[in-house]
């Protein structure tokens, strides 16, 4: 086998070194009743390169790919254009097959590039620290429920009813587990609803957290100042979640509107749409709550010959030391995602990154536009960056899915994310990134004016 | 205090002062010595308005960002491209990594990762696909699952499998998790969890956070959960164990059958780490020892690479007691289409999921690369897998046992891992002193100061991907650490000498946390 | 004033109802350099055995418990900006926290300095 290096001298050699007759002698625990004789049936033997590359062709070809057609989803994760040499470094050995920092000496790379990663999310996201990464946005949204309750030693969490689904589901999960409280709601298609208001008043002083996320799950973005004010008058701490980072070289950074944490979905910076995985969880927060943070820390130091240097630090949170009463079971970061982000924003810098979000903005606009100017198509967002929702005549799950037999991915229905709520079955998300062409738009507006105008309602 | 607490000795600061660099006379300009090259920064390096990246610049006539424009400086320094290859390419080579070498680290499981595994994650059709595409679109994706959640059902000899767990310590939650919704639905309201005081801390970490108090479970002399004392203190109020086997010090547990039929019989569950499945996986079925969830680490027994600290992957095998309170999304088939079962469909199809963990489906780009690695491997290839596995484990173990005291090596064989113990060496050594000293030796460290239970512990996982060759030239060289330590040579207390960097004082970076870069000026204004 | 110690490897000197809490040089040898000390704020009312602080050092992290039920007067502010002063005066500067006992007679359940001693020397 061609991973499998030791040959059968080598193993008989071995065998006599230890001093046993045969390899079943090594397994001498393992009852006899649990033992299996031979290899487990009904699975096939081993399979060459070529062999396995025609099947997963095979797999893979069943599947319709976001780069060829023209492509509108979003909801969480964005498809944007990765520069070719990001998916070099990581591929690089020394990263790729590396392990998680704990023999300093000997990890330096990995190190400074944390320290790059943690420096680089905590200033686009606007929070005096960032850790060194999370699984993804959603648990990392739930991480920063939970440290607020630490915090604050209160229990109740109220989530915008513009915060992704996934992340709110996530969150009711863990807190009936944890005996939290998540106080939520569902979102509407009514374009002047004032969610803000809705917040505002809901915040008391047995609130925790107040959670919202920047732009909204239906593209919004709203100035989060009153309610961080609002949130810090009751002892409660503003949580922003940031599910589309290059909207951070637009528009103000939550950090500035005074959120006390601040988590995020990194995958739109660096790492593929990957069908939901692995993604890359952004956290960063006030420096006086880094000792309630979750997860691990890259941190400055010197070594024994004065030389700077980078350690994995304040560790005791963590639960290879804490145990039972450890801030959270995490173990691992996402590291070689928190590469590829870190490799691509150092690729973009500010003036990239700044371009590259006008670029999807001003795409974003274009295609509003466009679509709305379709007859029975409304706007439902107010301001966005590069996501927006649109009240389609009829149920929009439908739409899609009359789209995509046309290989045109046009968005994601309301109905697919909020299925219990009739209310929004019309509602349909679109993105727009700096892979779309204009082309795309006409096809898109034009297919769904087609679709419209046929006798589907 | 507990006395555990005291017990985890592993110094953190440099001995004394910095020590004299004068011992290599010859400076150079640049600091790098040839191949050992310094590298800045990207925050010094770098400028603002330098990019990697060209992108036709469009001038909006209006925008929609309603008056929340960014118009600080963000403070992000871009290089070109060039450079930026080369700052990746310089920082990488200060790292060691399993392309380079053996990577002894116990309980980690590092392996080599096939390069095939990465040619097939990066296939468009797996690769370029977004979570919420019509599922009409994504049918190979779901197959692809599917057939992944196939083999590890055959694999452990469990009837389902949670596939969307983020890695292991999500795994083990997911597990937990599982178990609780079943004990809840039952009106089984139990508050203890135990576990073996030589978990790893994961275990104690997700029981405490799926609200359990968690009891430990001493061990035998011989390394073992000590049955008879969990026998004694199952009861109404046990929910369940948390057992790894093989367990934390390398040695399979033979009475884990037995474990989990007291365990059944006092109405509580078993969830089984399954951190070290890379030691039986083809010969032995976790299923039947009677487990009701383990969950797997795809980065360790099936290869994906752990990318210098994840991401993981950590699906979860379930009984048929807990399959139905697994958590969303998952895929089932029906004739040839397969369905992803959300929310939406979950009042009918699965009405007793506990919830959600994740916002999309699972680490599928880890799928791809598992699923790869196990066909290539095929039923047969795996079984050799922990064959090789154990074989050069036992190999290092009796290699190893003449200078360095195996606490548990005389009873014996041991798992995938050999287990030795700080026994025995000079006064003023420890097993930080022949971690360092590997470092010169050109090596990773094995695992140390775990598992607790053992002073000073060293834990060594070779894999199965080690020649004969590589196992041998390591054993020379961690002979040679180990007979300085025994001889108190002076010089193995200030190694590493060769790499990178010296030990790095831990101690200072706790006491005053620098977590991102400031620019110089800032930094002294603050002082 | 006299001065007892818990198996627990903590110090609580007494005068009337009025305790000093802190832990043992030898506990702070064990732990190496302390690098974070969280001590309860005044007020707290404290049953013997629970937890009363934090102590951390770069590899462990131990919770100081009560060694005897009362009432937190005190935390020992210096300990925040300065952790290392249990590292260098465990048993003087570097105390934990101050309180009111409720129940002078737990007491006597503690160990001496030379119970204490003997106690470690068998560890």
């Amino acid at each position: 086998m061609r991973y499998l290096p030791l040959s059968d001298q080598d193993r008989g050699q071995m065998l006599a070194k230890i001093g046993v007759q045969s390899i079943d002698d090594l397994f001498i625990d393992v009852p006899e009743k649990a033992r299996l004789s031979g290899t487990i049936h009904d699975l096939p033997n081993r399979a060459s390169e070529m062999a396995v590359e025609r099947h997963f062709k095979a797999l893979a070809a069943k599947n319709i790919v976001a780069g060829e057609v023209p492509f509108f989803i979003g909801a969480g994760a964005y498809r944007h254009h990765v520069p070719a040499s990001v998916d070099h470094i990581i591929q690089r050995g020394e990263f790729l097959t590396a392990y998680t920092p704990y023999q300093p000496e000997i990890a330096q790379g990995t190190l400074q590039m944390l320290f790059e990663f943690q420096t680089q999310v905590a200033r686009m996201l606007g929070t005096d620290v960032a850790n060194a990464s999370m699984y993804d946005g959603s648990t990392a949204c739930w991480e920063a429920i939970s440290m607020a309750r630490r915090i604050t030693k209160k229990k109740k969490a109220i989530l915008s009813s513009r915060v992704h689904p996934h992340y709110v589901s996530v969150a009711k999960t863990m807190a009936r587990f944890t005996g939290d409280m998540v106080e939520t709601s569902l979102p509407t298609l009514d374009r002047v609803a004032d969610i803000e208001r809705e917040l505002l008043e809901s915040i008391d002083d047995d609130t925790s957290c107040v959670v919202v996320q920047y732009p909204d799950i239906l593209g919004n973005i709203n100035d989060l100042t009153k309610i961080a004010h609002k949130a810090q008058q009751h002892k409660a701490l503003l949580i922003a979640v940031v599910t589309e980072p290059v909207a951070m070289g637009a528009i103000k950074s939550p950090g500035e509107m005074g959120a006390d944490i601040v988590v995020g979905e990194g995958q739109s910076i660096g790492v593929g749409l990957q069908f939901g995985g692995p993604y890359v969880g952004l956290f960063g927060c006030k420096a006086k709550y880094v000792r309630q943070m979750p997860g691990r820390l890259c941190g400055e130091t010197v070594d024994a010959d004065g030389k700077r240097g980078f350690v994995l630090t304040l560790s005791t949170r963590e639960q290879h030391i804490r145990r039972d009463k450890a801030t959270s079971n995490i173990c691992t970061n996402s590291g070689l995602c928190a590469l590829a982000f870190s490799v691509h924003m150092t690729l973009l810098g500010e003036k990239g990154l700044r371009d590259l979000a006008m670029v999807n903005h001003t795409k974003a606009v274009k295609a509003a536009d466009r679509l709305t100017s379709i007859e029975g198509v409304e706007m439902v967002t107010g301001n966005f960056f590069n996501e927006f929702t649109l009240k389609l005549p009829t149920d929009a799950r439908a739409i899609v899915q009359l789209l995509a037999d046309q290989h045109i991915l046009g968005g994601v229905s309301l109905g697919r994310l909020y299925p219990d709520s009739d209310g929004l079955d019309n509602g349909l998300v679109v993105a727009v990134t700096e892979t779309v062409l204009d082309e795309d738009i006409e096809t898109f507006a034009n297919a769904l004016e087609a679709i419209m105008s046929g006798d589907l309602s | 205090m507990n006395q555990r607490d005291l017990n985890q000795g592993r110094p953190s600061r440099i001995e004394g002062d910095i020590r004299a660099t004068n011992d290599h006379k010859y400076s150079t300009y640049s600091g790098n010595k040839a191949l050992m090259l310094e590298e800045p920064l990207i925050f010094e390096a770098g400028s603002l308005d330098k990019s990697g990246v060209d992108i036709d610049v469009i001038t909006p006539d209006i925008n929609r960002l309603g008056g929340l424009e960014r118009n600080q400086t963000i403070g992000l320094p871009g290089l070109s491209e060039s450079e930026t290859v080369r700052h990746y390419t310089r920082l990488s080579r200060q790292n060691y990594a399993i392309d380079l070498g053996l990577f002894p680290l116990g309980s980690c499981t590092m392996k080599h990762n096939p390069r095939l595994n990465e040619k097939m994650a990066r296939i468009a059709g797996f690769a370029d696909i977004h979570p919420m595409q019509p599922i009409s679109t994504v049918q190979g994706a779901l197959e692809l699952i599917d057939e992944l959640a196939h083999w590890l059902k055959k694999l452990t000899g469990m009837p389902a499998v949670a596939m969307s767990p983020k890695a292991g310590a999500h795994g083990e939650l997911c597990g937990i998790l599982a178990i609780r919704a079943a004990l809840e639905a039952r009106g089984d309201a139990r508050e203890v969890i135990l576990v073996p005081e030589s978990a790893h801390g994961t275990n104690p970490a997700t029981a405490a956070f799926a609200g359990y108090r968690v009891e430990e479970i001493p061990a035998t002399e011989g390394g073992r959960v000590d049955v008879a004392a969990l026998e004694e203190r199952l009861g109404p109020d046990v929910a369940g164990v948390m057992i790894t086997n093989p367990n934390t010090c390398g040695l399979f547990e033979p009475d884990m059958r037995k474990i989990s039929d007291l365990v059944h019989a006092a109405g509580g569950l078993v969830y089984c780490d399954g951190a070290n499945f890379n030691a039986i996986v083809g010969r032995v079925r976790p299923g039947d020892l009677g487990i009701d969830a383990m969950h797997i680490n795809l980065h360790k027994t099936f290869s994906t690479p752990h990318g210098g600290g994840g991401p993981g992957s950590g699906p979860v095998v379930l009984s048929e007691a807990l399959a139905p309170y697994a958590p969303l999304p998952f895929v089932t088939k029906s004739k040839d289409y397969f369905t992803l079962i959300e929310e939406e469909q979950s009042t009918a199809v699965a009405g007793d999921t506990f919830g959600r963990m994740t916002a999309f489906h699972g680490q599928m780009g880890m799928f791809t690369r598992a699923l790869s690695y196990i066909m290539s491997h095929g039923a047969d290839g795996l079984k050799q897998v922990s064959e090789d596995a154990v074989l050069n484990a036992n190999y290092i173990l009796r290699s190893m046992d003449d200078v360095l005291d195996a606490p548990f090596g005389h009873s014996g064989p041991c798992m995938h891992e050999a287990l030795f113990s700080d026994k025995g060496l000079a006064d003023g050594f420890s097993t930080i002193d022949i971690s360092k000293g590997l470092i010169d030796e050109g090596y990773h460290p094995m695992t140390m100061y775990f598992p607790l239970v053992v002073h000073g512990a060293m834990l060594v996982e070779p894999t199965e991907t080690e020649s004969k060759d590589a196992v041998d030239a390591f054993i020379g060289s961690f002979r040679n650490v180990v007979q300085k330590a025994i001889d108190g040579d002076n010089n193995l207390l200030q190694a590493p000498h060769f790499a990178p960097r010296a030990r790095l004082d831990e101690t200072s970076a706790a006491r005053r946390p620098i977590l991102v870069w400031n620019e110089p000026e800032t930094a002294q204004a603050a002082e | 004033m006299i001065r007892y110690y818990t198996e627990d490897h903590e110090w609580i000197e007494v005068e009337n109802d009025e305790a000093t809490v802190g832990i043992t040089d030898y506990a702070q040898g064990q732990l190496g350099d302390v690098v974070f000390v969280e001590t309860p704020a005044a007020e707290t009312i404290l049953a013997k055995g629970d937890d009363a602080a934090v102590v951390e050092s770069v590899k462990a992290a131990s919770d100081v418990y009560a060694p005897v039920s009362g009432e937190v007067t005190d935390g020992n502010e210096a300990l925040v900006d300065d952790p290392a002063l249990v590292n260098n005066d465990p048993e003087g500067e570097g105390w934990f926290f101050k309180m009111k006992l409720t129940d002078t007679s737990e007491l006597t359940a503690l160990m001496d300095e030379d119970g204490y001693k003997e106690f470690i020397a068998d560890l």
